[in-house]
């Protein structure tokens, strides 16, 4: 996993609540046995007035000019600014690989959606969480300043804003730390490897029905 | 101190705890599908790792697959290789039990985990799948995870997580005549939202809840995670254990003795404090129809589509209308008016055994409407059709003008050929009205199978009650 320390970055307004993963990269794409590649269909069903399929040359596709990663002065964003509840419906982590692979690294909105937000830290995504007036000023901000970027510096966990303000979020101390690091879940998992063995052999003199087939 | 139901199955999963709570999570159970699993196995292989306990899993092809004509093969070539994956990497890898493409046991995974005793209480299940929250109708802690934590999962048999609070949800009383879990699911969905359960893992209890069969209960832990939970649960009872005897991977013998009386403790103690209480009665919930692009859209059969100018919070009303206008549809429109143009029957939520026959029941003698251009019944595994042939289902569903096919998981999500056309409009027994779920541009209004049945005969939507005599 690559480490996310700090970062500045332009930030793209996705001014909706409950954006589900079906949106941000639909089913189609899941076919893919890769995890890189969904850049393009990242919400592809937003972005192009067409219907995307896995295989196609994305490149020559009809783009709606209204939606917001659409216009020019959002390109090369890689913070979005969304709403609550965010990363709602599947478990796909299609979704944050498609995500940092058009190029976001940081994902600021009120709420996020379990297992999205679970699967963000795994990909060196970082979601920022922040309260509601803070969200609101923000979409204030970024709507009325063009090339509006801020500095998301997990290592202090503050958003800082150009105008010098800044905003404080939190991400447990865990997660903090491998993000920090860039460390490999199952690398510090497997530390514990004795432990999980003697829990097992345990387990199964007390409950010989849980291992069925061995 | 008196434990929930939840907290017991935690204490009793935690290999190590972290000082901050992050705690080393045991996992029982490991399903797999097609999809979520390819880029785990592949991270497992760079990393020259072995799968830790390969007894642990059970694995099977289901959203890809096609539901009709299974002498062809997998048609279309993107799917086939994802399949093809699949079928390799546990051929190699080996597992507890692989139901692949066309094997009689086949299905959707969440169907077959359940049917085979590979789901039992007491277990910690996950799969790379969010509807991995059925198996907590088994007193189980269940929840589905992504790719990485799959490869995790493989690699160490654990999981890292920290403690959910807790929620439950109690209803009292009895449903109505024509009244199911699914209505009930998203009666829970309007009254706490999609993003409600976030955070928690939810308790479903109460009279109504005890007396649900357990297909009952699969579909409504199974809609846990659209009110945003990742994990739903019911407690054990004989209703469970019922269930369980004689299944293929449930103990035999001694062993199921001792199992059972393990089991018998898998409740909340009557005074364990729950961080969230919901209280609903049973008598007062109608049959559900979504009319947006949200489970949370909800309205009884009976009642009108919601006029966005009523609704104060302008990112709501916002989000209304933006909804309102993809599924075509009018405020303060009655949802009796709507006509649809397809029908889908199956899903993880309701493709099981007691849903077809609930479906039968309405069709038996009637025809499907002329404005539906196909009414679709998709049984969730190979057990499920073999079983509802043997009772005679098929017969009904065909000759009301149903198309009976293959199980999968089909037109829930549309990977395979079943799928919505721009604009079209379906009665669906699935759990997703998201925007383009059922195929882009495709309107999805979900419901229970009862009302998917009744809407196939009348052709929009009608209390399966008040439809004429056949
Ligand atoms: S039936 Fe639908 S929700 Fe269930 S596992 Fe398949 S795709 Fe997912």
């Amino acid at each position: 996993m690559d480490k996310f320390v700090c970062l500045e970055g332009l930030v793209a307004p996705l001014d909706r609540a409950n954006v589900d993963t079906d949106a941000i990269i639909p089913k189609q794409f899941l076919k893919s046995i890769k995890r890189s590649g969904f850049g393009p269909n990242l919400f592809d069903e937003w972005r192009y007035l067409d219907v995307g399929e896995p295989g196609r040359d994305n490149s020559s596709r009809p783009l709606d000019s209204d939606f917001v990663l659409n216009q020019a002065r959002y390109r090369g964003a890689s913070v979005l600014l969304t709403r609550k509840n965010f990363g709602c419906g599947s478990s796909r982590e299609h979704a944050p690989w498609a995500l940092l692979d058009y190029g976001f690294r940081a994902v600021i909105a009120e709420s996020f959606a379990d297992i999205f937000f679970n699967n963000c830290f795994k990909n060196g995504l970082l979601p920022v969480i922040l309260p509601a007036d803070q969200i609101d000023e923000l979409f204030r901000l970024v709507e009325a300043t063009p090339g509006y970027s801020l500095v998301i510096d997990l290592e202090n966990q503050q958003v800082r804003r150009p105008d010098g303000q800044s905003l404080s979020f939190t991400v447990d101390a865990f997660r903090w730390e491998c993000l920090l690091n860039g460390w490999d879940d199952i690398g510090l998992t497997l530390r514990h490897a004795d432990s999980i063995r003697s829990f097992e052999e345990c387990r199964r003199r007390q409950k010989p029905w849980l291992f069925a087939g061995a | 101190m008196p434990q929930t139901l939840y907290e017991k199955l935690w204490q009793d999963h935690v290999v190590v705890e972290e000082a901050d709570g992050t705690a080393l999570i045991y996992i029982d159970r490991h399903l797999i599908h097609e999809v979520t699993s390819p880029q785990a196995f592949e991270g497992l292989k760079l990393a020259g790792r072995k799968p830790w306990r390969v007894s642990s899993i059970v694995a099977t092809a289901d959203h890809n697959t096609p539901t009709d004509h299974w002498e062809r093969g997998i048609e279309d070539p993107v799917s086939r290789l994802q399949v093809e994956t699949l079928d390799s990497n546990i051929r190699e890898t080996g597992a507890l039990a692989y139901f692949p493409f066309k094997d009689p046991s086949q299905g959707i995974v969440h169907v077959v985990g359940p049917e085979t005793g590979a789901t039992l209480p007491g277990m910690t299940v996950v799969c790379g799948d969010s509807h991995t929250s059925t198996h907590g109708a088994f007193g189980c802690m269940a929840h589905g995870i992504g790719t990485s934590e799959v490869e995790h999962v493989l690699a160490t048999q654990c999981l890292l997580q920290k403690r959910s609070m807790t929620m439950l949800v109690r209803v009292s009383g009895a449903l109505g005549l024509g009244v199911t879990a699914k209505d009930l699911a998203l009666a829970i969905i309007a009254r706490i939202g999609t993003a409600g359960g976030t955070g928690y893992a939810i308790e479903f209890a109460g009279s109504a809840i005890s007396k649900l069969s357990m297909e009952g209960r699969m579909t409504l832990c199974n809609m846990a995670i659209e009110a945003g939970a990742r994990m739903g649960m019911v407690a054990v009872d004989e209703v469970t254990i019922d269930y369980l005897r004689g299944r293929p991977f449930a103990p035999k013998g001694e062993l199921w003795d001792l199992a059972v009386n393990a089991w018998r403790h898998l409740h909340s103690d009557p005074d364990a404090s729950f961080d969230r209480v919901v209280e609903l009665a049973a008598a007062e919930i109608r049959p559900q129809v979504t009319w947006g692009t949200s489970p949370e859209m909800v309205v009884p059969i009976d009642a009108c589509v919601p006029d966005p100018a009523e609704q104060a919070d302008p990112v709501k009303r916002t989000g209304m209308e933006r909804a309102l206008q993809y599924m075509g549809l009018t405020p303060k429109q009655p949802i009796s008016d709507i006509r649809l143009d397809k029908i889908f029957i199956g899903s993880c939520t309701n493709s099981r055994i007691e849903d077809l026959r609930a479906a039968a029941k309405v069709v038996d003698g009637r025809k499907v409407a002329e404005n539906i251009k196909l009414a679709l019944v998709v049984p969730g595994s190979g057990q499920v059709k073999r079983q509802a042939e043997q009772e005679g289902l098929d017969v009904i569903f065909r000759a009301a003008g149903f198309e009976w096919r293959e199980p999968g998981c089909s037109m829930c999500l549309a990977m395979n050929a079943d799928r919505l056309e721009p604009g079209e409009r379906c009665a669906s027994t699935s759990n997703r009205n998201f925007e383009g779920r059922q195929g882009a541009g495709g309107r999805t209004h979900l419901v229970s199978p009862e009302v998917a049945a009744a809407a196939a005969i009348a052709g929009r939507f009608l209390p399966p009650g008040e439809l004429p005599p056949p």
